[in-house]
């Protein structure tokens, strides 16, 4: 964990709370708070996928997380920034992302939020292995468009 | 010289692993490096031309030359989020 002034940055195996981040960024400078909330699908190419597995060094991404944040700090006026992202065995509706930014008005935060969830999605170094219903699974190591 | 490697997700599942110590010859650089794991781990090869290798937590785009008790990881592409 990555917890300084402005940023909380996590990658746990501990379920995510979209509450704790949010309670993290509100500020009372700024007038928006922005919420990503990514969650495990029931379906990917049209096979069912009962779990999705989270892998991934953890050390290595808080650093990425953390380059992310101070590169949204850079190019926009935010206030705070929490970025966690969950490893391990994930099913159906659980929490694998969360990131809220506040933002004294709100087209800065939605445009950092969704800044942050399309870089993660390049160089946080984590990977998803999904577990399909009818048995099989597979590492992805590609992203999804 | 060693150096430290680390393996996740699909790497660990190939090398059976979580980390090792591997003796290169003084000098070596991430190309020497590439051609001793995939003589090791022949099941790598298939991530060689996709992946990117981070040097004590730092992707590296170009080949670098590596130093003793540096920390290197193979990374495919990544899927999180």
């Amino acid at each position: 964990m990555i917890r300084i002034k402005n940023t909380w940055i996590e990658i746990t195996e501990a379920p995510l709370s979209v509450a704790a981040a949010y309670e993290f960024v509100v500020d009372e400078t700024c007038g928006a708070v922005d919420l990503f909330v990514g969650t495990v699908r029931n379906q990917f190419e049209g096979k069912a996928v009962a779990a999705l597995e989270y892998h991934g060094y953890a050390e290595m991404g808080e650093k990425v997380l953390q380059t992310l944040a101070e590169r949204a700090f850079q190019q926009w006026n935010l206030g705070k920034i929490a970025i966690h992202h969950r490893l391990g065995l994930l099913h159906l509706t659980d929490i694998s992302v969360v990131i809220a930014v506040s933002s004294p008005h709100r087209a800065e935060s939605f445009e950092a939020c969704r800044f942050i969830i399309e870089e993660i999605k390049k160089d946080v170094p984590i990977w998803k292995k999904e577990h399909f219903a009818e048995g099989e699974a597979a590492w992805k190591y590609t992203n999804p468009t | 010289m060693k150096i430290n490697v680390k393996y996740f997700a699909m790497c660990r599942e190939i090398t059976g692993q979580p980390e090792e110590v591997i003796e290169l010859k003084n000098g070596a650089t991430t190309t020497d490096f590439w051609q001793v794991i995939l003589e090791k781990y022949p099941r790598l090869e298939p991530y060689r031309a996709m992946s990117r290798l981070a040097v004590n937590m730092n992707y590296i785009t170009d080949t670098i030359e590596l130093n003793e008790q540096d920390e290197i990881c193979i990374i495919p592409p990544v899927s999180g989020g």
